[in-house]
């Protein structure tokens, strides 16, 4: 236990922590190319899945034709959804921005929905409804809300999973919107 | 003793503690590993039957019905391509909501039910567990 | 404006550190004087930016500035003073502008203290601290800029995690952090040591206040980690082996085993080196803390949101800084040499022994911690491992541990006679055992060897602490500060040790149903249910119980449990309602209601908890005693007669 003068043999051992802390730091770094973190949607850059479905409060249907030709912003919600309130404001004011949005009513029912809207308003150019949340499955959808940015030719551009009143996640919406102006003009 | 003999003596009484060390805890560990999967993988038949294990998934939005008696719950999970029915006997975290992400602890019982007898919840409302994440992701791809 | 000038600052501050850490040590290896004296001043324009930058961030929370991004996200108009203040550090960015300003703050606090320390030792020891608080600097002006500006400005923000909100929590992370970047000055002392190839008992003697100081201020913050859960997550525990508790756990414990080291190399001179890679591995296990917290490789409870970026920055600053310290300890190490001798039935055998069981139980946690990820790294699947584990794991180290802790103290340096130990400590160990052993079967009729091994092992740390204590009276009737420090903290063991046992083995809990008028009994305690009410908060609405406990026909307490629905967020918050005692806990958590006014209810008895806390609050106080020993102040005085002999020299 007495050790004296600096030992040659020994040398190595001094190694030995810089050794294991190698080792970790490989461990660390591959834990954190590994781990999944985020959940990108596969949709994004791909077409609007192919959908017909009834509309709430009129008669008639809406498909994926009819999301192309303009610019939309996809909104999923339900009745059910506490978040969905909160970002009812700032989808009412990107909608009176100018940007059309359409809603898509998730696994509710159609007098829930209604009442709901008359509410606090009804920021929505038309409203799809999809009580069985079969759609909702085509287009990945895991809860509600998530809004869905759709460009002029139907294609995804970006999808945002929570309400939007969050200013970190409208930041990342605001500068999708302004890439996909700038890319039509 | 001399110096040589006693540095050998404690050598020998550090390997052997390292080793029982080693031993005892490597053995706690193998018992009291969790693993985690989906509801998916648990449809194909490769969760344990005997053992814990973990469940991850999303609760299906109004899947969840509450016993009139008790606190029995029961809830389907999914992972957006399977589902599984949960049955839990306690009070769920404040954080459980439909539609959300959860992870629960526990066993399946003979008639395909799994029983939970923890179910967690993550403290971050629009967060998802990354094993819930990666067990979605897997699902979409097939 | 104010937040711009903030940025500014912080980048000033950057520009200054820059200096503070490279300018000394080319002093130092110059022996350039007027850059050596640089070291000071630096330090402290280091600390008067980051203040600002700091007062800027604090000041944007206060007057609600929501058009900077991290203010809109932790804080909204409803939210009391206290929350603003403390929303500062709620999340990534504004705690690491916390680390930074702690770090700082150490800085300063070395280059004011110990101005009798060589002054070439001096500025590479505030260089080294330098260059770590380059790290934090850069991260946070590089991928993590607290004064980011939003447009277009919310008119409201998001609100802080309501968990957060509660005065236990909201001073808890600097606690905690006061704890981790202390222990970066006993870090800067060793890399400081390792440049200079001279490390002697001096050294030890100079980083060991630093590092009990640190070593307190980490065991009050896991201490207040700890209550704030049982407070707070309405689920009555205490620790949970949570990889973020984990990661507050590791640093301690290996803090723990440097501060009893670091006694063998001041008062003896051995175990140098191995001094040296614990000052280095208990400053790496805070960083290691702080990338699990904020990468999330690790999954847990409350992890910070998480972002690849800033995983891969932490990853590599802990290259550098872990990997460079290890390499110099690698390279330099070997110029180290321990002159003492010692018997292997000595004070320093009873050191290294407990050191070693301390460093086994880091390696436990680091294991069940870090498995997961390992096999994750290594593709077979995703595992997490349960709290048996761990439980076990600390049983088995708790044994030697507590063994040792009867005896390590009583031992002389150098060389002891193992039958005067075995003469003092025989019959306490036999008492303490059979008292042990006998107390559960008095408790409640059952004989439970487990339980009774606990408390004979907290009777034994408490009668052989308190012999230690009478006998250094008795021979001495001088009781230095440092000595009576050591007692408490070793009571505080104790005290934690009966704790654990007993709320482990008579706890209950109940989940049930309760309709107003209905009663459950727990542990003899009845607890009523009266009925529901609502109540509102200053920032939130809630549904508060109603229970009346009584024991016998008498009424002990009132109970009201919250559920809180916090403005601007979606879901209930739980607030347990705790009757405290000095020897049981009653406590009650709302669950959800069930129809007809039944709600379901989550009822605890907690024996002995609060003993747990006394207990690391005795631990806390004996290190801050020791600190105050006379010995360290010594330097003071010293630095004292320096001044005065500089003032009557000009």
């Amino acid at each position: 236990m007495t050790e004296t003068t600096p030992n040659k043999p020994f040398v190595l051992k001094r190694f030995i922590p810089l050794i294991i802390f190698a080792l970790l730091v490989v461990m660390l770094a591959v834990g954190l190319t590994l781990n999944p973190r985020l959940v990108p949607s596969p949709f994004i850059g791909k077409p609007v899945p192919e959908f017909e479905l009834p509309l709430l409060n009129q008669a008639g249907t809406f498909t994926h034709e009819d999301l192309k030709g303009r610019v939309t912003l996809l909104n999923v919600w339900a009745s059910w959804c506490f978040a969905c309130r909160q970002e009812h404001e700032m989808i009412t004011q990107l909608s009176r921005s100018g940007l059309r949005v359409v809603g898509f009513n998730y696994k509710d029912k159609a007098e829930d929905a209604i009442s709901w809207l008359s509410q606090l308003g009804d920021p929505y150019e038309v409203i799809v409804q999809d009580l069985d949340g079969r759609v909702a499955i085509d287009w990945g959808v895991y809860g509600a809300p998530e809004t869905f940015l759709i460009d002029k030719q139907g294609i995804i551009r970006h999808k945002v999973i929570g309400p939007v009143s969050d200013p970190k996640k409208l930041k990342a919406l605001m500068e999708a919107l302004e890439q996909l102006q700038s890319m039509e003009s | 003793m001399n110096k040589r003999s006693k540095r050998k003596l404690l050598v020998v009484m550090v390997v052997f503690g390292v080793a029982v060390a080693t031993v005892l805890s490597l053995t706690a560990l193998q018992e009291n590993l969790q693993y985690f999967y989906s509801p998916t993988e648990v449809k194909a038949g490769e969760a344990p039957d005997s053992r814990e294990f973990r469940i991850g998934g999303l609760v299906v939005a109004g899947s969840v019905e509450r016993a009139t008696e008790g606190l029995l719950v029961s809830f389907d999970l999914t992972d957006n391509a399977k589902i599984i029915t949960v049955e839990y006997s306690g009070i769920l975290p404040d954080l459980f909501r439909e539609g959300q992400g959860i992870i629960a602890l526990g066993a399946m019982n003979g008639s395909g039910t799994f029983v939970a007898n923890e179910v967690l919840a993550k403290h971050d409302e629009n967060y998802m567990p990354p094993e819930v994440a990666a067990a979605l992701k897997a699902a979409e791809h097939k | 404006m104010i937040p711009e000038l903030g940025h500014f600052a912080l980048i000033v501050a950057f520009a200054i550190t820059i200096v503070l850490s490279i300018v000394p040590l080319i002093g130092a290896a110059k022996n350039d004087a007027a850059m050596i004296a640089l070291a000071r001043p630096a330090a402290l324009a280091q600390l008067l930016f980051i203040s600002l930058s700091y007062a800027a961030l604090t000041h944007a929370f206060i007057v609600h500035d929501f058009s900077v991004l991290y203010v809109s996200q932790h804080s909204n108009l409803v939210q009391p003073l206290l929350y603003r203040v403390s929303g500062v550090w709620g999340s990534h960015e504004g705690s690491l502008l916390l680390w930074a300003l702690i770090l700082s703050l150490w800085t300063t606090a070395v280059a004011v203290y110990s101005r009798s320390l060589p002054d070439v030792l001096m500025a590479r020891v505030l260089a080294v601290m330098g260059m770590i608080s380059i790290g934090f600097l850069s991260f946070m002006l590089w991928t993590s800029n607290p004064f980011e500006r939003i447009f277009p400005v919310p008119a409201d923000g998001n609100a802080l995690n309501p968990l957060l909100q509660d005065p236990g929590l909201a001073i808890h992370p600097p606690m905690l952090y006061m704890g981790y970047v202390g222990f970066s000055v006993a870090f800067a002392f060793a890399v400081a040591a390792l440049l200079g190839g001279k490390l002697d008992a001096t050294w030890a003697r100079w980083s060991r206040p630093w590092t009990t100081i640190a070593w307190s201020f980490l065991t009050f913050g896991i201490a207040l980690g700890s209550w704030w859960a049982y407070n707070e997550l309405g689920w009555g525990g205490w620790w949970f082996w949570d990889p973020v508790e984990n990661a507050s756990f590791m640093p301690w414990l290996v803090g723990t085993a440097l501060i009893h080291s670091l006694a063998s190399t001041e008062k003896r001179g051995v175990f140098k080196s191995w001094t040296v890679l614990l000052a280095i591995m208990a400053f790496s296990m805070s960083l290691l803390g702080a990338f699990i917290v904020r990468s999330g490789v690790l999954v847990s409870v409350h992890a910070f949101a998480t972002d690849p970026a800033r995983g891969v920055f932490i990853l590599v600053f802990l290259c550098i800084v872990v990997g460079g310290s290890l390499a110099l300890f690698a390279w330099r190490s070997a110029t180290v040499t321990s002159s003492g001798r010692f018997s292997w039935f000595s004070r320093e055998t009873a050191l290294l022994l407990n050191n070693i069981i301390f460093l086994t139980a880091a390696v436990a946690v680091f294991v069940g911690t870090m498995y997961p990820l390992l096999v994750d790294s290594l593709g077979l699947g995703k595992i997490s491992v349960g709290r048996p584990y761990f439980d076990t794991m600390f049983a088995l180290v708790a044994i030697p541990l507590i063994i040792l802790l009867g005896i390590g103290p009583a031992l002389r340096w150098k060389r002891d006679d193992a039958q005067r130990i075995k003469t003092s400590r025989q019959v306490l160990f036999i008492a303490s055992l059979a008292i042990g052993i006998v107390l559960p079967f008095i408790i409640d009729g059952v004989l439970n060897i487990k339980t009774g091994l606990g408390l004979a092992g907290a009777l034994w740390i408490a009668m052989t602490t308190l012999n230690s204590l009478y006998q250094r009276i008795r021979m001495s009737k001088r009781l230095p500060l440092a000595f009576s420090g050591m007692i408490i903290a070793h009571l505080g063991m104790s005290m934690f040790v009966a704790g654990v046992t007993i709320v482990m083995t008579y706890h209950q809990e109940k989940d049930v149903r309760l309709e107003p008028g209905s009663s459950y009994e727990l542990s003899g305690y009845d607890f009523k249910f009266i009925g529901i009410r609502k109540v509102t908060g200053p920032n939130y609405l809630a549904d508060e119980g109603h229970l009346v406990i009584s024991r016998d026909g008498e009424k002990v307490a009132d109970l009201y449990p919250q559920k809180r629905i916090y403005q601007g967020q979606s879901n209930a918050m739980t607030e347990a309602s705790i009757d405290v005692g000095l020897f049981r806990d009653l406590y009650a958590a709302m669950g959800e209601p069930l129809g007809k006014d039944a709600w379901s209810m989550r009822l605890y008895y907690k024996p002995w908890i609060r003993w747990i806390w006394l207990g690391t609050l005795f631990m806390t106080f004996g290190g801050i005693l020791a600190v105050c020993d006379r010995r360290y102040r010594q330097s003071v005085v010293q630095r004292v007669k320096g001044l005065n002999e500089q003032v009557a020299t000009n």
